[in-house]
């Protein structure tokens, strides 16, 4: 009899689920909008140039080895991390009261955040602080938190199914109803799944109930410099809200802005009222951090660091990235005025409006179904689409899929 | 602990009772109550040694090998697969959750051997983790959730010291069995058995596979067998670290062989590996977290059941470290120049041990030392008492933990001499 004989056998992850489908299925003109990492227009994946170089730098640099990092990581790449989340001029880190902990990827970030909110945060060992997530999010963070022990993860209103846009007074209301400290998980930019962001006038509205009610800012900024193009404009609310005088964190993933997926390379940035503050919250982290992965991948943070801190390699990076947010910014116009052109009924406005990776077609589960069964498209049930991966040669023929889809399926 | 301080006078606000009157932004901060974490004990000796200005300093707390002139040593075989793969001019495309499908397979194989009837059979589950720490923190978070007919992880006592807060974390309670004899510097066979023997059924037991860290003392193959016998007469759950494999005896097989033998007496394992010493891989952060299942329906079940406890914590496992690890072991020709390169690590450990007894001689010792050369792997209980150890900082430099433990890596043909004159001072 064994002891793992009544062990459940787990749904698969969603997302990874569809890659899995896809790659399975024959049909030649299958199109993978699923999984959210950048795709060229040959529909492959693309190491930005600038990796390239900087991993042979350090290939070729003999005076490398591999050392355990320290726990918390690379000291020159949590700086320079976390002065492209806030700004090299960021009066908090003149002041001395930003810190960092180099994570596993974003989802590391708001692992460690988590965990150590749950200890630390609104008294001690406080899991009944109330989680709000966007309704919809990335459908990780409810298990990052719950996992790290918080009993009770709420939505937050977030996206208008009717407009196709943000539901601002929903989402402010919910801020004025949530318990004092509750923890808001806040989108930074490009926001997953919806591509909508609030405006910054909206930024400021939101700010201004949680300030008043002490409500905790958990940024999660996945695709800082992808969304715009430009890295201080994505940058925007998580800077807005420093300035008025939150303390907060960042999670910030370079997976996608340097490509770097699988190197999991992430970067927990934390705001604190001083240094003292900053120092324990830090020797705290580093504590979590012991007890999870011990210290993190070396490979990933070299890269980054080198390229933040070299002027002409930063400068070429910020153009590979500005390569990719340009040709997402394409498709979307292309989408558009292809659907626009078919006549294809519904307003497609928001194919544009929306920005970053993602755009939430509005295609109901019904439609998905059979844009994945029958025309091979794969999506998420949610109508997520990634636009990286529409490309000049499948745009027409996705266009008429979904074309087909609203018009024939209910 | 050290004491919180706080700048600012503030009332109970925040720190009892969840909701309280709004804080105004500014005035203080959220994480006054925030007590400082105490020091790192084995990075305070580095710190010290650091700022120690004696030419003669040595630091026999760091845990990973260091060459005979005390440098870290990346191996030639890590070298060439890195050009390998720097060749292929790979994408950087996730990895799924359970990691790289080639380094799990030859992990697994490494471990359990290529004639394994487990792997054959395909009962097992194995997936790439976060280093050493990393699997045994999904390894504990695993039995938390899923063995919950019992709660107790009985570890050797003494056992490395991040085995306790992770097993905690995860919900888990620690317990122990004797293991150390600080009289004779070896096994407490007698006592293990004893304590063994009265662990209640379904609990786990940690086991470490070989190369004990602290102690470097590991059981002979017959006390092994007799630890099998009776750690299957109570039913008990087994987890081995294993995290020296081939580092300890300079032999991959020999070193498994613990592991082997607990699996072909039938006990369903689960197993922690790390490559950060016998690759020198440690930034790199590769592991490997097995669990030997019934069969292999069950694999798969408990496969499915590991991914959803890896997903919100990392995602899915760093790709470089992994990568290298994986060309190693399935290069023919840099797998032979690994296994030499690891045999020649853990044959100046050795050396470095019988030069240290040689030279205590020398000096005039009169002590018995033979449990330094007795004992296996990187670290030795010299069985050295705290102001001893206190001296050998003060009065010669030489930084090692107040346990009397000491990371024979530190050593080198060029200091074993002042290490020994050093320890026969304070022992004398």
């Amino acid at each position: 009899m064994s002891i793992f004989g009544e062990v459940p056998q787990a749904a698969p992850v969603a997302v990874f689920k569809l890659t899995a489908d896809f790659r399975e299925d024959q049909n030649p003109s299958k199109v993978n909008l699923g999984v959210g990492a950048y795709r060229t227009d040959e529909c492959q994946p693309w190491v930005l140039p600038v990796v390239r170089k900087v991993e042979k730098m350090i290939a070729d640099d003999h005076s490398l080895n591999h050392e355990y990092l320290p726990i918390l990581g690379l000291p020159e790449f949590r700086s320079s991390a976390s002065k492209i989340a806030l700004g090299a001029d960021s009066p908090a880190i003149k002041e001395n009261r930003v810190g960092a902990v180099q994570c596993l990827g974003g989802t590391g970030a708001l692992k460690i955040g988590a965990e150590f909110l749950r200890r630390w945060y609104n008294g001690t060992d406080n899991t009944k602080t109330p989680v709000y997530v966007s309704a919809p999010t990335w459908e990780n963070h409810n298990a990052v938190f719950s996992n790290a022990g918080f009993e009770d993860i709420r939505p937050y209103k977030y996206w208008d199914a009717g407009k196709r846009g943000l539901d601002l007074e929903g989402f402010l209301g919910d801020l004025e109803s949530a318990p004092d400290h509750s923890i808001f998980v806040l989108h930074a930019c490009a926001h997953n799944p919806t591509g909508t962001d609030p405006t910054q006038d909206q930024w400021k509205q939101i700010a201004d109930v949680m300030k008043r009610k002490s409500l905790f800012a958990f940024f999660d900024s996945a695709y800082q410099g992808f969304a715009s193009g430009n890295l201080d404009k994505d940058a925007w609310a998580v800077r807005y809200f420093v300035s008025q005088g939150f303390e907060l964190f960042c999670a910030q993933s370079f997976s996608k802005n340097f490509g770097l997926y699988n190197e999991r390379v992430g970067n927990l940035t934390v705001v604190a009222e001083d240094q003292d503050n900053l120092n324990r919250v830090l020797s705290q982290m580093e504590k979590i951090v012991r007890i999870t992965w011990s210290n993190p991948p070396s490979q990933g943070a070299r890269l980054v660091a080198i390229t933040l801190n070299t002027p002409e390699l930063f400068a070429e990076w910020k153009d590979n990235v500005k390569t990719m947010a340009d040709r997402v910014l394409l498709m979307r116009a292309q989408l558009k005025e292809k659907l626009k052109a078919l006549g294809t009924p519904g307003t497609w406005e928001h194919i544009t409006e929306q920005i970053g990776m993602f755009s939430f077609t509005g295609l109901n589960p019904k439609q998905v179904e059979y844009m994945v069964k029958e025309k091979h498209i794969y999506l998420m049930a949610s109508g997520r689409i990634n636009m990286c991966g529409l490309t000049t040669k499948n745009i027409d023929y996705v266009a008429e899929s979904i074309h087909e889809a609203v018009t024939t399926v209910q | 602990m050290a004491l919180l301080k706080t700048s600012k006078f503030i009332s109970s606000v925040g720190s009892l009772t969840p909701s309280l009157a709004t804080l105004p932004i500014r005035a203080s901060s959220w994480w006054t109550e925030v007590q400082m974490g105490p020091p790192d004990p084995i990075l305070g000796v580095t710190e010290a040694y650091k700022r120690d200005t004696n030419s003669k300093k040595m630091n026999l707390g760091v845990g990973a090998y260091r060459d005979d002139n005390g440098k870290p040593y990346v191996l030639s075989c890590v070298r060439k697969a890195e050009a390998l793969i720097a060749s292929k001019a790979m994408d950087k495309e996730y990895l799924t959750i359970g990691g790289l499908g080639e380094f799990n397979k030859a992990c697994a194989e490494l471990a359990l051997g290529l004639d394994s009837e487990v792997l054959k059979s395909k009962r097992s589950v194995t997936v790439q983790t976060i280093s050493g720490t990393g699997s045994l923190r999904v390894g504990a978070n695993f039995l938390s959730r899923f063995h919950t007919v019992a709660k107790d992880v009985y570890l050797p006592k003494p056992s490395w010291g991040n085995h306790t807060p992770i097993f905690r974390d995860a919900g888990m309670q620690l317990k122990a069995y004797r293991y150390y004899d600080p009289a004779t510097c070896g096994f407490d066979f007698t006592g293990a058995l004893d304590d063994i023997s009265k662990i209640p059924e379904h609990s786990v037991i940690m086991l470490h596979a070989c190369a004990h860290n602290p102690t470097g003392v590991d059981p002979r193959q017959e006390q092994w067998k007799e630890l099998s016998d009776v750690i299957k007469k109570r039913n008990l759950l087994v987890f081995f670290d294993m995290a020296y494999q081939g580092f300890a005896s300079g032999d991959i097989d020999r070193d498994a062989w613990a592991v082997r033998y607990f699996i072909e007496q039938g006990h369903n394992v689960l197993l922690s590996q790390s490559f950060a010493k016998n690759m020198g891989l440690y930034g790199e952060r590769v592991g490997g977290f097995t669990v030997v299942c019934a069969d292999a329906e069950e694999a798969k079940r408990v496969e499915s059941q590991l991914k959803i406890l890896i997903r919100p914590i990392y995602s899915n496992p760093p790709m470089n470290g992994a990568r290298i690890a994986s060309t190693i072991l399935n290069t023919p020709d840099l797998r032979s120049t690994w296994l030499e390169e690891v045999k020649g690590m853990a044959d100046r450990i050795i050396k470095m041990r019988e030069m240290l007894v040689a030279n205590l001689k020398k000096e005039g010792s009169t002590h018995n030392w033979q449990h330094v050369i007795d004992q296996i792997g990187m670290f030795c209980f010299t069985g050295l008492k705290p102001e001893q150890v206190e001296r050998l900082t003060k009065e010669f430099s030489v930084y090692m933990t107040k346990d009397g433990r000491i990371s024979v890596a530190g050593v080198t043909s060029g200091n074993v001499g002042y290490l020994a004159h050093a320890i026969h001072q304070v022992t004398k």
